[in-house]
């Protein structure tokens, strides 16, 4: 036993010394210095950041176990992968067996009226943020669509700000579970059909993204729009440039960057509503598989949740550095500094 | 030089509204130009020089008096009467060429084909020697460029009167002297009306045929004897006070007082502008 602890331990030391060898050589310390800064520094808060959750989370009891650590929740991940595949699976089996059983149908009667159903698994986590990406991109594109261009109509008129001032000031700061409410009876009431393209809870949880996502782009669009330089209107002026010239050569591009700022805000605040929206109505997506998760109850629950955190936080992220870019795309100054 | 009046200005008076009333920037000021000449304005900053500029652009409107452009009245800003802005406001998303083809655009459309729009931005970029920046941004050519391209763009309108404000203003000594000779040059070749703002006496004279001095009003008062009287009192009273630092709040309080009755004249009174001739290089 003691041997054995012995000879670990020199082999380590040997380890130790190899790897200060290799460290003190001069030649690193250039390479090392601006590797340490862009990739050294967030790894190491990274792991500092894993270790006191693996240790903080195993001292909370909760009637579901143990708080999960790193590893549980990397697990969980791991299955729910697994799961989706199985699903798919299933899927294809299913419509395979289908195929079969409508040949075998047609070969016994030419006539016969064959049936396609449609799978109707369960749907997985994969599924979920699919549904809630796509709830969130319509959301976000009706509001923008609606947003832009009430923002560039009152940043240019005085007269309209005033108008709508008021109205935006009283609806910015509304939670948008209030809204949910009145959107659901709405669109119940007023979207009735036999075969409804949308349904009705996507159409739900969309417009409620919608609401959300209008005030910060119309506000900010407004303030880009007004405060383009007064040079710049000048010019358009000694040139008598017609209204649509003067919005799409000088107005526009001079407030992309306050309309991509909106647009950036309201994304972001957009994704959270929906997660919320979703919890809330039992919409499919991403805040039904966290509610349905924590309803579950099972020893996995708070793993599998905390990997519908994790997930929800990095599309987050993946789409503001999404916005970031199409704002890089479309901004004049490729030089200016995008964070 | 003036065959006939061109450009006219008539007892021009502009009020700006501030929170303590209206600020008269201008009051009562008379200005006749001749086709062709070039007028420069010189005066200390503050003294309106800028806005005389604007009201004939069409940018401000003059509460009274007013502009008269070949017998008709100016009232609103328009391609006829181009400026060249002081920081040459060139818009930063589009090229020279670009720039230059917004205006163009808008003056000719209708009346030069597109072929003969292109040559026409090319010729004015020749005019001020930028062909080579043509599809150059203003962030990636440096200052006195961008005033180039600010000059051909406003020439390119084939305005009757090109205003300039302060036009050299922020470029350094050696650029500035390329660019005035550059202006004589075009100024030579077209023959329009140029009115220049300029804060450098060495380029009104050189460039000038009339130089318009527009003269402070504190300088204005220099020959008033209510107002030297006054000036004298309280320079007498801040230079007792200094001496000695300890001076009685009585003393201090009719000192006071007379500072505030110090009063300007009536400006109307005095010559607003001082006119003197030079003779053109």
């Amino acid at each position: 036993m003691s041997e054995a602890i012995q000879k670990d331990s020199a082999v380590n030391m040997r380890l130790l010394e190899r790897l200060l060898g290799v460290l003190s050589k001069e030649r690193l310390s250039n390479v090392g210095n601006a590797l340490t800064k862009s990739l050294g520094i967030p790894l190491a808060a990274i792991g500092i950041f894993l270790m006191l959750w693996s240790v903080l989370a195993a001292q909370v009891e909760t009637s579901l176990g143990v708080l999960p650590g790193p590893a549980k929740v990397w697990e969980q991940a791991l299955s729910l992968v697994d799961e989706h595949k199985a699903e798919r699976q299933k899927e294809v089996a299913f419509y395979e067996r289908q195929e079969k059983r409508n040949a075998a149908k047609l070969v016994k009667n030419p006539d016969a009226k064959i049936k396609i159903r449609p799978y109707t698994g369960q749907a997985t986590f994969f599924d979920q943020i699919l549904t809630s990406l796509l709830t969130v991109a319509t959301g976000f594109l009706i509001a923008s669509l609606v947003a832009i261009p009430i923002g560039i109509v009152i940043g240019m008129s005085q007269t309209l700000y005033n108008a709508f001032n008021p109205i935006i000031q009283l609806f910015k700061p509304v939670s948008p579970l209030a809204w949910l409410p009145i959107v659901t009876m709405v669109v119940s009431a007023v979207y009735v059909s036999q075969d409804p393209f949308f349904a009705k809870s996507f159409l739900t949880s969309a417009i409620t993204v919608t609401l959300c996502c209008l005030w910060p782009t119309i506000i900010n669009t407004a303030v880009g729009v007004s405060s383009v330089d007064k040079d710049l209107i000048n010019v358009s002026r000694v040139l008598r440039l017609p209204w649509l010239t003067k919005t799409l050569k000088i107005v526009l591009p001079s407030s992309i960057p306050m309309m991509f700022t909106g647009l950036r805000l309201s994304l972001s605040i957009g994704w959270m509503v929906l997660i919320a929206a979703e919890m809330l109505a039992q919409n499919p997506g991403l805040g039904k598989f966290v509610w349905d998760e924590f309803q579950n109850g099972s020893s996995n629950s708070l793993a599998r949740i905390m990997v519908a955190v994790l997930a929800i936080g990095f599309i987050g992220f993946l789409l503001d550095r999404g916005m970031l870019m199409l704002q890089q795309k479309f901004s004049w100054d490729k030089s200016a500094v995008l964070r | 030089m003036t065959e006939q009046t061109h450009l006219e200005l008539t007892k021009v008076t502009i009020d700006f509204p501030t929170d303590t009333g209206p600020f008269r920037a201008l009051d009562d000021v008379n200005l006749k130009i001749g086709k062709g000449e070039f007028i420069s304005l010189i005066g200390h900053s503050g003294c309106g020089k800028s806005t005389v500029l604007n009201i004939v652009a069409g940018l401000h409107q003059a509460t009274e008096g007013g502009v008269i452009l070949n017998g008709r009245e100016v009232m609103e800003p328009g391609p006829e009467r181009a400026v060249v802005f002081q920081n040459h406001s060139l818009l930063p998303w589009l090229s020279a060429y670009e720039n230059i083809e917004l205006g163009v655009k808008q003056v000719f459309r209708g009346t030069k084909s597109k072929r003969e729009m292109r040559e026409w931005i090319d010729h004015n970029l020749e005019l001020v020697h930028m062909e080579h920046a043509r599809d150059k941004r203003p962030d990636e050519i440096s200052g006195g460029m961008k005033q180039r391209v600010g000059i051909a763009r406003a020439l390119a309108m084939q305005p009757e009167v090109l205003l300039m404000d302060e036009p050299f203003g922020a470029l350094d000594a050696l650029t500035r002297a390329h660019l005035q000779d550059s202006l004589m040059e075009i100024h030579a070749a077209l023959g329009n009306t140029v009115i220049m703002i300029t804060h450098d006496v060495d380029e009104a004279v050189l460039l000038s045929d009339r130089i318009v001095a527009r003269p402070r009003e504190r300088l204005a008062l220099a020959d008033d004897p209510q107002y030297n009287h006054y000036r004298s009192e309280v320079l007498k009273f801040l230079y007792e006070r200094q001496k000695r630092p300890g001076e009685s709040a009585a003393d201090n309080a009719g000192a006071e007082s007379k500072i505030s009755t110090v009063e300007a004249p009536p400006t109307t009174d005095i010559p607003q502008e001082a006119m003197l001739r030079v003779v053109s290089s």
